[in-house]
């Protein structure tokens, strides 16, 4: 597989990071030489090996249902670059 | 098992111009999961909080937060797949499935694309008595819901609300097998009845804690039958999916306007285009929402920050032999032990409490027949009328029992129950009591009544010499004689004295 500058330009549109058109085809150098990798790695053989999902043998961590958390509205909304009544405010958004 | 055997009924059939079409509809419906904290953070659930005050950093997606998942909502999503006789996976995983909205602060949902932690399952849709749809249930998978956003408070912005943020939803998906809008409503109604008794979800849809999206497509008599035999999708049409409803009412406006917008595009020659479409109730119409459409591809990947769900088969059994009875089976067992009729049934455990009030009544009462037309039409109908539910109900099992008891027992009427069970209903009280108290018991002395009916025959010569002639005018003697006792007189025995007295 490999990544044109088409494809690099909308994987940036998706990802919403502004690239210049000078850098895509940098953009997509780069890509392809991290599939380039994968592919490498396809090479091997791991026929009846069981995939690793983790690098060590943990079960995935769960908690009870209880509420120990939130309740700060204005720390949550510290941030914001506008927030009005316990709100964020955002440029309109309309569907 | 007590089982109710039905047949499928008959697929809704829209005439074109040049051709009948029948539809299929396939259904996802968005549960949000019954519990106290939220998927993957410890912030509450609970609706109508102060705007972003149901909000952990989690939530809020700020950097280097960690989701730690409520093992309670896995629980109540495996017990939505037992409750539809689904497969439960013992290893699921999650996905992100990425895009971006100002209401969903992390830029991608948790969710389930490639190892759902519920399979295939079924559900049993009631039409009529004896009328029933099985549908299949593809799987169900278990992810975060997003914010909400708020777009009339002000002229230019858009306000946004995280309390929502990360709840936990139970996605459940059909295979295509609702075959037209009623059936679809009733899909939707009989999903929420289930959730409602496993207790999974309260199935609010008022407040979106229950929402649907129909997925719709056309097709010629005898197409549906090919791709059941083959379950091959070429034999049917292209689907538009319409999102987000939360009303019985515009699923199925939404439905029929969408079939007959796709089938007048086919019948003029032209391709439905595969998309996903908002319904306008106000316009009655459906339309393309476009603005969607770039945003699809949704890049899934594994969620690195989680590791795969691994739960184990004794878990699953323990929540398996905890499962409440169900409806299908309740509604089954009325008809089995109580000798209701279907109908009766279906009334009675359309609601989990309304099914144990009629329970205790009849249980004290004896009686199934009796008791639930009186659950049905007295108590229901009251309290309809007041607006009320049976929690609120004035009346408890064990009076409403003695009123039955009472007129099992021939101490009163039938008209007289009614009297007694609005007293019982605006002032309280043991049945029992009031009736003895107030004089209300039926005269089941025929001494006595056949004083009254003497002395009706004695005072009234004339009606006697009508009613020997033509026997249908007895009634007037019956009638005057439970006027004449206050409508306390035992009918039939007044039925009958009356009869023998002019010799009928």
């Amino acid at each position: 597989m490999s990544i044109d500058i088409e494809t690099a330009a909308r994987v940036a549109k998706l990802a919403r990071i502004k690239v210049e058109s000078e850098d895509l085809p940098a953009l997509a150098q780069s890509f392809n030489d991290i599939l380039g990798f994968i592919e490498q790695l396809n090479e091997v053989d791991v026929e009846g090996v069981e995939p690793m999902v983790s690098v060590t043998p943990m079960r995935l961590k769960r908690r009870t249902d209880g509420v120990t958390d939130g309740d700060m509205q204005d720390k949550v909304l510290a941030n914001a670059p506008d927030a009005r009544e316990g709100f964020f405010a955002v440029p309109k958004v309309v569907e | 098992m007590l089982d109710l055997t039905y047949e499928a009924p008959k697929p809704k059939v829209i005439a074109g111009a040049k051709h009948d079409w029948e539809l299929v509809i396939g259904m996802e419906i968005h549960a949000q999961v019954a519990s106290q904290a939220k998927l993957f953070s410890g912030a509450s659930t609970k609706f109508g909080a102060e705007p972003n005050s149901n909000v952990s950093f989690v939530d809020a997606a700020m950097p280097g937060m960690l989701p730690v998942i409520n093992e309670y909502c896995i629980e109540q999503a495996v017990r939505t797949g037992l409750g539809l006789k689904a497969q439960i996976n013992l290893t699921s995983a999650f996905d992100r499935k990425n895009y971006f909205y100002p209401d969903l602060p992390q830029g991608y949902q948790i969710s389930q694309l490639y190892h759902p932690l519920v399979g295939e399952g079924e559900v049993i849709v009631d039409m009529e008595p004896g009328v029933a749809r099985l549908v299949r249930i593809e799987r169900i998978h278990v992810e975060q819901d997003a914010g909400k956003s708020i777009h009339d408070m002000d002229p230019n912005m858009s306000f946004v609300d995280l309390n929502r943020t990360g709840v936990a939803l139970m996605e459940i998906v059909s295979r295509p097998d609702i075959r037209g809008p009623e059936e679809a409503a009733a899909y939707v109604v009989k999903m929420r009845q289930i959730l409602r008794y496993l207790g999974t979800c309260d199935g609010n849809m008022q407040n979106g804690n229950l929402r649907a999206d129909v997925n719709v497509s056309i097709c010629l008599p005898g197409q549906y039958e090919k791709y059941m035999e083959t379950q091959d999708f070429g034999h049917l049409g292209t689907r538009c999916e319409i999102k987000n409803m939360n009303s019985m009412r515009f699923i199925q406006q939404a439905i029929d306007y969408e079939a007959k917008r796709q089938i007048a595009i086919v019948e003029a020659g032209g391709n439905v285009d595969q998309e996903t479409r908002l319904y306008d109730p106000d316009k009655g119409e459906t339309r393309s929402m476009r603005s969607k459409e770039e945003a699809h591809d949704y890049r899934y990947f594994p969620c690195p920050d989680l590791l795969p769900l691994e739960i184990e088969q004794g878990w699953v059994d323990d929540i398996a032999a905890s499962l409440p009875e169900l409806p299908d089976e309740k509604k089954a067992r009325f008809v089995k032990i109580f000798g209701l009729s279907e109908y009766d049934a279906s009334v009675l455990t359309a609601e989990v409490v309304n099914a144990a009030y009629f329970e205790e009544v009849v249980t004290a009462a004896g009686d199934g027949k009796l008791s639930a037309n009186w659950v049905i039409n007295e108590l229901f109908g009251r309290l309809k009328k007041d607006d009320c539910d049976i929690a609120d109900s004035p009346v408890s099992p064990t009076q409403l029992a003695g009123i039955i008891k009472l007129i099992k027992s021939d101490a009163i009427s039938g008209k007289i129950a009614k009297d007694l069970f609005e007293i019982v209903y605006s002032e309280g009280g043991d049945p029992e009591q009031i009736v003895e108290d107030r004089g209300m018991k039926q005269v089941t002395d025929t001494g006595a009544i056949e004083t009254a009916v003497d002395e009706i025959i004695a005072a009234n010569p004339a009606q006697v010499e009508k009613a020997q002639q033509n026997p249908k005018l007895a009634g007037w003697f019956v009638g005057q004689v439970m006027k004449a006792t206050g409508g306390k007189a035992n009918p039939k025995a007044v039925n009958e004295l009356v009869a023998a007295k002019l010799g009928l």
